[in-house]
């Protein structure tokens, strides 16, 4: 079966363990790795995966785009050089799924709001940040109950998951995923706090979400909704697991998680990498089955100046 | 240990980890009362706001009564002497807050991260720089590190611009002899010109003797707290600590009576609970756990039945740190499960 073929800009912990979950998909399949440094440890792993690689950036990709029909770039750079790789890539008809906080395309949770996307053909959807995939769905899943006043996360990441670009960045974390617990959650505030242990042996990542309903929950519907909306988290991340809860005290309900990788690049306790890399290939995956479909096509596209 | 003519710096926190143990509820006019009675005892420089500081008002942390804004609003222009502080971790606090806080009068901050994470700091110590804000690098449950690692990483806030450090034990855990080596490698590896600090529990008692074994080593910021109001057995009390330097002959510039005063007249009648070493505080210092982890698993352990002092064991085995309160109910739910406990026994 014809397969699409992806790029994957970033040669960082997420752009690596992009290629094992690509490379899984009946219908994606990882031709171009994009670092900017020749001897890092991602390109290596692409080069000995069979992947072509360059360390030139962007630059260095843009030329062969066509001729070797790269479709889907997943950019997992910086918030800082997204924009201008967005735009020089859906300049020639690719797709860009971005993976760090930039959040120029509309924010994409698989589960709550993809289909709306692929139908409107994006040109650039963004995956949020790893708190956002592992908690909004569940934020989702009881404002799809009753009203959701305040949403409020808390995600407990192992150290040794955390690469430097989200260290030095702590602050584009909180805004990207404190608005999308809004905007895709459907709470009417929404905040978000980052946690990073570095405990021994490394602790699996941790989400607590809490929301404040505007009424007195609807204990029996709310349950329903997240055990539901959790199987279809697993669907993709299958270490996507309750740990205790939904807990009600007053207004407010609780829901403990965990999320366990894969183990493909990062072990298992860093599951924020895979709910983040599974999600964004979920994404991609939802585009490439309408694009072999035929019933979307991806044109060279320009965003209107805003 | 002769310590006559050395210059310490005393940072009031009363009113920021004094918030954990008032649950947060503190009104404007107690504030402004404490701080103008520290600001005319000559205490040079107090932490007001939330009791996780900057961003801190949330389900997980509490609510407070007023915003940050409204607090430091309130404090900042009736001070005569004394500069107000904020704290500001990273993952909680944000830039904006921090500009925000400036705006409404503080004029210092402590950055805080856990002490093996510095380098999610640079960003919001480059900006406190840029502010012009007198700016520390705060390192927490530094007991979970070693000397070595602890230097390492004051070494790397000092990069991005602190001009003090600070060995923050956060859970009330180290002895004289740890605070020793932590500063004294950490003198070791910074400039001269940057200070190091010193925060402490007293949650095995060690506060006053901990400060000093600081000071010996290099030390010249010590924080402390009037009457000890701070979470978990609280902070290295104030008064107590200002009659012992002036007994060693340290200088601290502060009128010991007038703060002994206020500690009696003032800041015990506020105290919701005695705050002291008790069972469930001396737990926290014999295992390693946050401070401000007390109250939240003494209503976990009403909730779910499990005793308090089972559950902080247990949150300390599972070394949990900072800003995680809320596995504290998850682990007393997970304890619950495991004993066969009524689900919700408050409910």
């Amino acid at each position: 079966m014809a397969k699409i073929k992806c790029a994957l800009i970033g040669s960082g912990n997420i752009g690596t363990d992009l290629i094992y979950k690509i490379r899984r998909s009946e219908l994606l399949e990882p031709v171009w790795m994009v670092g900017i440094d020749a001897g890092s440890e991602g390109l290596a792993r692409a080069r000995a995966l069979g992947l072509k690689t360059t360390a030139e950036g962007v630059d260095g990709l843009l030329p062969h785009v066509l001729a070797d029909g790269v479709q889907i770039a997943f950019d997992a750079t910086s918030a800082y050089v997204h924009p201008e790789n967005s735009r020089r890539l859906n300049a020639l008809g690719v797709l860009v799924i971005d993976l760090t906080p930039a959040a120029i395309g509309p924010l994409c949770v698989p589960p709550v709001n993809l289909r709306e996307h692929a139908d409107k053909v994006e040109m650039n959807v963004n995956m949020i940040s790893c708190a956002g995939q592992a908690t909004i769905p569940i934020v989702h899943a009881i404002s799809r109950v009753q009203g959701v006043d305040y949403a409020e996360i808390v995600a407990s990441l192992a150290s040794k998951s955390v690469g430097p670009g989200t260290r030095a960045n702590l602050d584009e974390f909180t805004y990207t995923t404190s608005d999308a617990l809004r905007a895709v959650g459907g709470a009417r505030r929404g905040k978000a706090l980052a946690i990073i242990n570095p405990a021994e042996p490394p602790m699996i990542m941790r989400n607590t979400i809490s929301c404040l309903t505007d009424e007195e929950p609807m204990q029996a519907a709310i349950t329903a909704s997240v055990l539901e909306m959790i199987e279809e988290v697993r669907k993709y991340v299958p270490g996507y697991r309750l740990v205790n809860g939904p807990d009600f005290d007053g207004r407010r309900v609780t829901v403990f998680m965990e999320v366990a990788g894969l183990g493909d690049y990062l072990p298992t306790y860093a599951g924020n990498l895979d709910i983040m890399t599974a999600a964004a290939t979920r994404t991609a995956e939802l585009f490439a089955e309408e694009i072999l479909a035929g019933t979307i096509k991806l044109e060279p596209w320009q965003r209107e100046a805003a | 240990m002769d310590l006559k003519g050395r210059k310490v710096v005393l940072h009031d926190m009363s009113l920021r980890d004094g918030m954990h143990a008032k649950k947060e509820q503190m009104s404007l006019e107690q504030m402004v009362n404490v701080a103008t009675a520290l600001d005319a005892a000559g205490v040079p420089l107090l932490q007001v706001t939330h009791g996780a500081g900057l961003g801190g008002n949330s389900l997980q942390h509490g609510f407070a009564p007023h915003s940050n804004e409204e607090y430091l609003r309130a404090v900042a222009p009736r001070l005569k002497q004394a500069r107000v502080s904020v704290l500001l971790i990273p993952g909680l606090g944000t830039m904006r807050e921090l500009q925000s806080a400036h705006d409404c009068g503080a004029r210092s901050v402590h950055v805080a991260t856990h002490c093996t994470e510095a380098d999610t700091s640079p960003q919001h110590i480059a900006f406190a720089r840029k502010l012009g804000m007198d700016t520390s690098g705060f390192l927490m449950m530094a007991h979970l590190n070693t000397a070595d690692g602890l230097a390492e990483q004051g070494r790397l806030m000092e990069s991005y611009g602190a001009q003090t450090v600070y060995i923050t034990d956060s859970a009330g855990y180290m002895l004289p002899d740890d605070v020793r080596r932590a500063v004294g490698r950490m003198r070791a590896v910074l400039k001269p010109e940057t200070e190091i600090g010193f925060h402490g529990h007293n949650n095995l008692g060690m506060g006053i003797a901990n400060s000093l074994a600081a000071i010996e080593e290099g030390a010249s910021r010590i924080d402390v707290s009037v009457a000890g109001l701070g979470a978990g057995a609280g902070n290295t009390p104030l008064e107590v600590f200002a009659a012992v330097c002036e007994r060693m002959g340290i200088i601290t510039g502060v009128d010991l009576f007038k703060l002994m005063d206020l500690a009696e007249d003032m800041v015990v009648p506020m105290m919701d609970h005695m705050v002291r070493v008790d069972r469930e505080s001396l737990t926290l210092g014999f295992a390693g756990v946050y401070s401000t982890f007390l109250l939240h698993s003494k209503r976990a352990s009403q909730r779910y039945g499990v005793p308090a002092r089972d559950i902080l064991v247990e949150l300390g085995r599972k070394k949990m740190i900072g800003g995680q309160e809320d596995m504290i109910l998850d682990t007393a739910m997970t304890m619950a499960k495991e004993r066969g406990l009524p689900r919700d026994v408050a409910a």
